[in-house]
């Protein structure tokens, strides 16, 4: 029990997918112009993600190890024509908003990264809870940055009003620059707070994570990135 | 012809693929420490995304729309290009070895590129006919390589000053792509 625990919990805050792993950018910045759509993005993604976790880790002793990724990709896949099709069904307006980046979670470095760092090695129950919790971790992360984008740039939090009378959103937040810049400085925050927590306990302080793509399963030259 | 050159134009700088629509991220951030690694990223997407694009456009045009099979877009197009990856890698490996000594150790990342896949689906849903996706493919793989190649020049050079810890590496190379993007916006006036 106590290790499902540790499985779930470590995509919470340890290994924070877009924060700690640096992983799966895109979505990260493209839909969160508002806190709805960084929640709509973050479900489609739990759903896949803990399915295909468990998938894999099915399958993990039936395929050959040459053609794993393959295999990975073809999983992902027919999870995400699932995702597009009851999107379509049940809340057809978010589907409209994320666009192309529904279909586009099949390349999303998550989904892959996890099912070749963990689902292929693990137990289905163990990869379940791994697969929950960083799709939480993404949700929240996503759902986070968008309440601030919402905020800052429109003045309202999931359609809601909540700035005062007289406040000037600046439209520079909802757009591309905004969401590079929002992201860049949220990283360098996560990074100033490990190092704070570091130096309390008498450690050096050190650069952040870099951009790890060999968490990345399809990412054959990890050293190179 | 006019129409050809703005959408050429258009799909470089105005609607950069990157800086503008956010796709292809993860290897921006990740391959643009040194702009030698840079530039052969760069090229290898122009070349992937260009036949990808092409190869996915006939695809649904004579195997999914006749057959009724549109809901599979996703499925089919992400096998497409992984298999496409996998045989340009095997070609130029037995054809042209420079070319794939220079390009080979990038094509493996291409796979799981969104904006190769990204391109493929824009194309499909703003309804493009064949002439034109090869346009609109090669100009946004273009667009790519040429905010790629700016951004690891500004990054060679920030990896010698110095910067408060906390800011070095992933961040303000985000940071930087924010500005870049912000420079970019000023081309919406151009079309």
């Amino acid at each position: 029990m106590s290790k499902l625990w540790k499985e779930f919990s470590k995509g919470l805050w340890k290994e924070l997918p877009p924060f700690k792993l640096v992983l799966g950018l895109c979505p990260v910045l493209a839909v969160t112009n508002t806190a709805n759509n960084g929640l709509g993005m973050g479900a489609a993604v739990i759903f896949v993600l803990t399915l295909s976790n468990l998938l894999v880790s099915l399958v993990r002793k039936a395929i050959p190890a040459k053609v794993r990724i393959a295999c990975f990709i073809v999983i992902a896949a027919s999870l995400v024509v699932a995702v597009e099709l009851l999107m379509q069904a049940f809340s057809y307006p978010l589907y409209q908003q994320l666009g192309i980046f529904v279909p586009l979670i099949v390349v999303n470095c998550i989904i892959l990264g996890r099912a070749e760092a963990f689902a292929s090695k693990n137990p289905p129950l163990l990869s379940i809870a791994d697969g929950l919790g960083m799709g939480i971790g993404f949700t929240m992360s996503l759902t986070f940055l968008g309440s601030l984008r919402e905020i800052l740039g429109q003045g309202t939090w999931f359609g809601m009003h909540v700035t005062w009378d007289g406040f000037e959103p600046f439209g520079f937040m909802v757009q591309a620059p905004g969401a590079f810049v929002s992201l860049g400085v949220l990283l360098a925050l996560m990074n100033f707070m490990e190092n704070v927590r570091r130096k309390r306990r008498g450690l050096k302080a050190v650069e952040g994570p870099s951009h790890d793509c060999g968490s990345c399963g399809a990412c054959g030259s990890s050293s190179k990135c | 012809m006019q129409e050809y050159f703005l959408l050429f134009i258009g799909a470089i700088f105005v609607n950069n693929i990157v800086l503008a629509q956010y796709l292809g991220n993860c290897p921006f951030i990740g391959t643009s420490k040194e702009s030698g690694v840079a530039i052969g990223m760069g090229a290898a997407v122009v070349f992937v995304a260009t036949m990808a694009a092409a190869i996915t456009w006939l695809v649904q045009a004579y195997i999914l729309v006749p057959l009724g099979l549109g809901f599979l877009q996703t499925l089919a197009f992400i096998l497409v290009i992984a298999s496409l990856v996998q045989f340009v890698e095997m070609f130029l490996k037995k054809m042209v070895p420079p070319l794939y000594k220079s390009l080979g150790i990038f094509l493996p990342l291409i796979t799981t590129n969104c904006a190769v896949m990204g391109i493929a689906l824009i194309c499909q849903r703003e309804e493009l006919d064949l002439k034109t996706t090869i346009l609109f493919s090669f100009a946004s793989g273009l667009g790519f390589m040429l905010a790629l190649v700016l951004l690891a020049g500004i990054r060679e050079r920030l990896a010698v000053r110095r910067l408060p810890i906390a800011m070095r590496g992933t961040p303000i190379g985000l940071v930087m792509a924010g500005l870049m993007s912000l420079a970019f916006f000023a081309f919406k006036g151009m079309i």
